[in-house]
């Protein structure tokens, strides 16, 4: 390991370590605009110039790797001259206009052109303007501004894997763009946003509405799928102006998908803000006492056996306890958190869970996708599997649909006999398995919320069997889920209980009069239609498809609105933060449980959060864990023939998934942009 | 200069190689190592303006696609040399060096005979389509300044006669006579041969 001195002090660091990493464990500033630790080195900013000893000019520090001895100095007057130059030369063609600039008070420009810029320019001649573009309704280039550090390029091409931005012309008329105008078709486009050290890449939503400095910043949990990223909600006043995200290199490294970062102006419309009450008809809004005594007064007439609760896929894990709660000690086994059907959660732990973990992807080297299109049900998650694609040396096939997922991959065909093969050997993808040290599998909802998803599972458990995909140390075997409630639900055991009924047979027995009363905790991803002449129950913070059928609408708190526990798809247990408070009524979701219970004449045992959380822990100790721990292999699954329809993945559009992007106009400019009139629409637009 | 090309209504529809350029594309593609394919997008342009005159946007589509690149790849390329017409030209395209050696030549005087023989300005073409006129860095031809780059030849050592006489010449359709004008041979001195006089079978 070479050995250097760093103004003085002296660092051992790996070989192969550059300099400014070397500067940068020491805790010694060095300024860069187009270095970043999770892109390819470029070098071309400048900026980073340090001196060397026997060099006989500056060198770049980001692109230079520390030799044995090198003495390096980064705070003499060469030094302090060299960044001065270039930033005069990066300065020469930027715009002044920071005061209009949604950058600045967070742009790195403005902040090193504190410490290196002249003040003054010496520049008389005419600057540079670049055209306008336009990358579509998520990002808005103002290319004037770009300083060429190219981030956004390698970003695109390397890390989201759908290259469509490059520099073209040259020198004096270098630009950064697509050159044919188009937008930005990845889903992970807004982490462009973060990368750009300058204005010219902001974020278009959020355009001229706020400074940074305004800005309340709450650190959070993403549930828009199940990857849950972590995130910082900026808020100003009472509003959520955005969202972007955090560092955590388990989970979302530092990258988030577009609708995670854009659907937050969904939080601000068709918002649930009073309790109504169902009148001839027509839904009435009514006070809290009025609405909870309805509610109240139905389940008291009912026996436990004719009620029925179904959690929606954002339903945190203190509401769904409480629910639980209440409909067991009101004799009911009727719950499910499935609503999409999937035939998954009465086996061990390990059996829905993403056991490898994200950062495991990396350690594989065979990959098995079943059913699932990770692009779009977790485009974080797909770039950490492009992340270990680029190493090489990784061979991933899919069983499903065929589609870019920004890697190459085999297509061993759409059905589930395929799968059969692969479990009994005789598929040549068997044997890449076998042969790999630590192979994963991933099976996603298109393979589980089928009928016959449970004979899925079980071949996919006969898979990771027999081609050692479970092994001491390893569990290759992963299931990837698309809703953030869904693993929270399933570690409560938000499922029918002995002789209860899931959530088809509560559909059915709704449609058939059998079940008098329908809890929708959050759930608007069924069929409302087949309720029949149940009462029905909305609890939730949008006015979607199950406010609409509701006789009973109880508003709760989006997730930016409480401090609720979500469990994601690796079996992590995380928080989200009150960043701002819900809106009107609106009420945090285990609190109006909690308060029900008490007018059905329960009582739940617990009055505040920490009794609600002791609570959990209770019920599963995994809610105390830090991390995902490993979880037991066992048997389950379902043997039986698989039906010949082809797997799909659950998501055609990937930005309209559940109430709140459903909600969002961004969303929806995005929808019409990427997915077209095609896309059949569901919920409010219908 | 125009970047994101949002008037794109001299882009033609499609491209395809003529037979002939698709097996010298796949001949050229071939001289790469598998996996390097990407090595060939230079030829492959050059080849498609060789035979459209031009690079048109659908011709770099074409050429990303056989060579498995992202367009934006071909875009970068074919944007960045400054050879690669991204617009029609002319059959002639009169491309005249001003660079230092050449002005110093009087290059100036050359851009305006072509100007007034052709009746168009710098980066214009004729109403006919016939000729474009274009100015250019350095051709790497100083020895001879000035100098004009036409298809594949240059013509050097330009009076402003010999302009014009170039520029009637191709209007009647002749090839006229590349290479220095002034009737010296290649870079030899223009003043005649100063070493090497006795050699015999020496022509100049």
């Amino acid at each position: 390991m070479p050995k250097l001195t760093i103004d003085g002090r002296e660092v051992e660091v790996e070989a192969g370590t550059t300099i400014m990493q070397a500067a940068d464990l020491l805790g010694i500033e060095i300024p860069r605009f187009c270095y970043h630790e999770r892109l390819a080195i470029a070098g071309n900013c400048r900026m980073c110039l340090v001196e060397v000893e026997k060099s006989p000019k500056p060198v770049a520090s980001c692109a230079m790797p520390v030799g044995e001895g090198m003495v390096v100095k980064t705070d003499t007057p060469t030094v302090l001259k060299a960044r001065k130059g270039v930033m005069e030369f990066l300065l020469i063609n930027h715009p002044l206009d920071c005061p209009i600039c949604d950058q600045g008070g967070e742009c790195d420009l403005q902040d090193e052109a504190m410490a290196y810029g002249g003040d003054r320019g010496r520049y008389k001649e005419e600057k540079r303007a670049v055209k306008e573009k336009s990358y579509g309704p998520l990002v808005k280039p103002i290319m004037t501004r770009c300083i060429h550090c190219t981030r956004c390029v390698r970003f695109i091409t390397d890390v989201a894997g759908v290259p469509e931005l490059g520099g073209t012309f040259r020198g004096e008329h270098l630009e950064i763009g697509t050159y044919v105008e188009k937008a930005l078709s990845s889903e992970l486009s807004g982490n462009i946003i973060d990368l750009c050290p300058v204005g010219a890449l902001t974020n278009k939503p959020y355009a001229f509405t706020a400074r940074s400095w305004e800005l309340k910043k709450t650190e959070s949990i993403d549930v828009f799928d199940a990857v849950g990223a972590n995130i910082r909600v900026d808020t100003r006043g009472n509003q959520v102006m955005r969202v972007i995200p955090r560092v955590n290199d388990d989970v979302n490294e530092e990258w988030l998908g577009d609708k995670s970062r854009f659907a937050v102006d969904g939080l601000l419309r068709q918002r649930l803000d009073r309790p109504y009450v169902r009148k001839d008809g027509k839904l009435v809004a009514v006070s809290w006492a009025e609405a909870l005594a309805a509610v109240a007064g139905k389940l008291k007439s009912l026996e436990g056996g004719r009620i029925a609760a179904l959690a929606g896929d954002m339903a945190d894990a203190e509401a769904m306890v409480a629910a639980k709660d209440l409909f067991t000690k009101l004799g009911s086994a009727n719950l499910d958190c499935r609503q999409d059907g999937a035939r998954i959660g009465t086996g061990p732990r390990a059996s829905y869970l993403f056991n490898t973990g994200i950062a495991g992807i990396e350690e594989a080297d065979a990959l098995l996708l079943i059913g699932t299109n990770p692009r779009k049900e977790a485009p974080v998650l797909n770039a950490r599997i492009r992340k270990r694609y680029t190493k090489g040396k990784f061979p991933i096939a899919s069983v499903g649909p065929r589609t870019n997922l920004t890697y190459k991959y085999q297509h061993l065909g759409a059905e589930a006999a395929v799968l059969a093969a692969i479990a009994d050997g005789s598929h040549p993808f068997a044997a890449t398995l076998k042969a790999a040290q630590k192979p994963m599998l991933v099976i996603g909802q298109g393979a589980l919320a089928r009928l016959d998803g449970d004979i899925l599972l079980g071949l996919a458990r006969k898979i990771a069997e027999t081609c050692g995909l479970v092994k001491d140390g390893w569990n290759g075997f992963n299931v990837l889920h698309t809703a953030a409630a869904r693993v929270g639900g399933l570690d409560l055991g938000f499922l029918p209980g002995s002789g209860g009924r899931d959530v088809e047979a509560i559909l059915s027995g709704a449609e058939k009069g059998e079940i008098g009363l329908v809890y929708l905790l959050g759930a608007d991803e069924i069929d409302t239609q087949r309720l029949g002449q149940a009462f029905v129950v909305y609890q939730g913070s949008h006015g979607d498809a199950g406010a609409h059928r509701a006789d009973v609408i109880l508003p709760g708190a989006a997730y930016t609105e409480k401090d609720a526990t979500f469990v994601n798809t690796e079996g992590r247990v995380q928080q989200t933060r009150l960043a701002v408070f819900p809106p009107g009524e609106a009420k945090e979701d285990w609190k109006i449980l909690r308060a029900l219970a008490e007018q059905a004449g329960v009582d739940l045992g617990y009055n505040d959060l920490e009794g609600v959380r002791a609570r959990l822990v209770a019920v599963n100790p995994v809610f105390a864990a830090e991390g995902p721990a490993a979880a037991a292999w066992g048997a389950f699954g379902a043997e039986g023939q698989p039906s010949s329809d082809p797997l799909e993945s659950p998501i055609d559009n990937y930005y309209m998934t559940d109430p709140i992007s459903r909600a969002s106009q961004t969303m929806a400019e995005c929808t019409a942009t990427f997915v077209g009139c095609a896309h059949k629409r569901t919920g409010t637009n219908g | 200069m125009s970047s994101t090309t949002t008037d794109d209504s001299f882009q033609p529809a499609s491209f395809a190689f003529s037979a002939e350029n698709l097996a010298q594309a796949q001949a050229t593609i071939a001289k790469y190592p598998a996996g390097r394919q990407r090595s060939a997008v230079m030829p492959l342009l050059d080849l498609a303006q060789r035979q459209e005159g031009w690079v048109s946007l659908a011709a770099m589509n074409v050429v990303a696609e056989m060579l498995d690149l992202a367009p934006i790849r071909v875009y970068e390329v074919a944007t960045f040399y400054t050879m690669f017409n991204l617009k029609p030209v002319g059959k002639y395209h009169l491309q005249v060096c001003t660079n230092l050696p050449c002005m110093l030549r009087g290059s100036q005087e050359i851009v305006e005979a072509c100007e007034a023989e052709l009746g168009v300005g710098l980066g214009e073409t004729t109403a006919d389509g016939k000729f474009t006129l274009s100015e250019v860095e350095c051709l790497g031809a100083c020895v001879n300044a000035p100098v004009i780059w036409i298809g594949d030849d240059y013509y050097e050592d330009l009076s402003v006669e010999s302009t014009k006489a170039i520029i009637a010449a191709l209007k009647r359709g002749e090839d006229p006579k590349p290479g220095s004008q002034s009737g010296r041979q290649y870079s030899a001195p223009a003043s005649g041969p100063t070493t090497l006089t006795t050699l015999a079978g020496g022509d100049a």
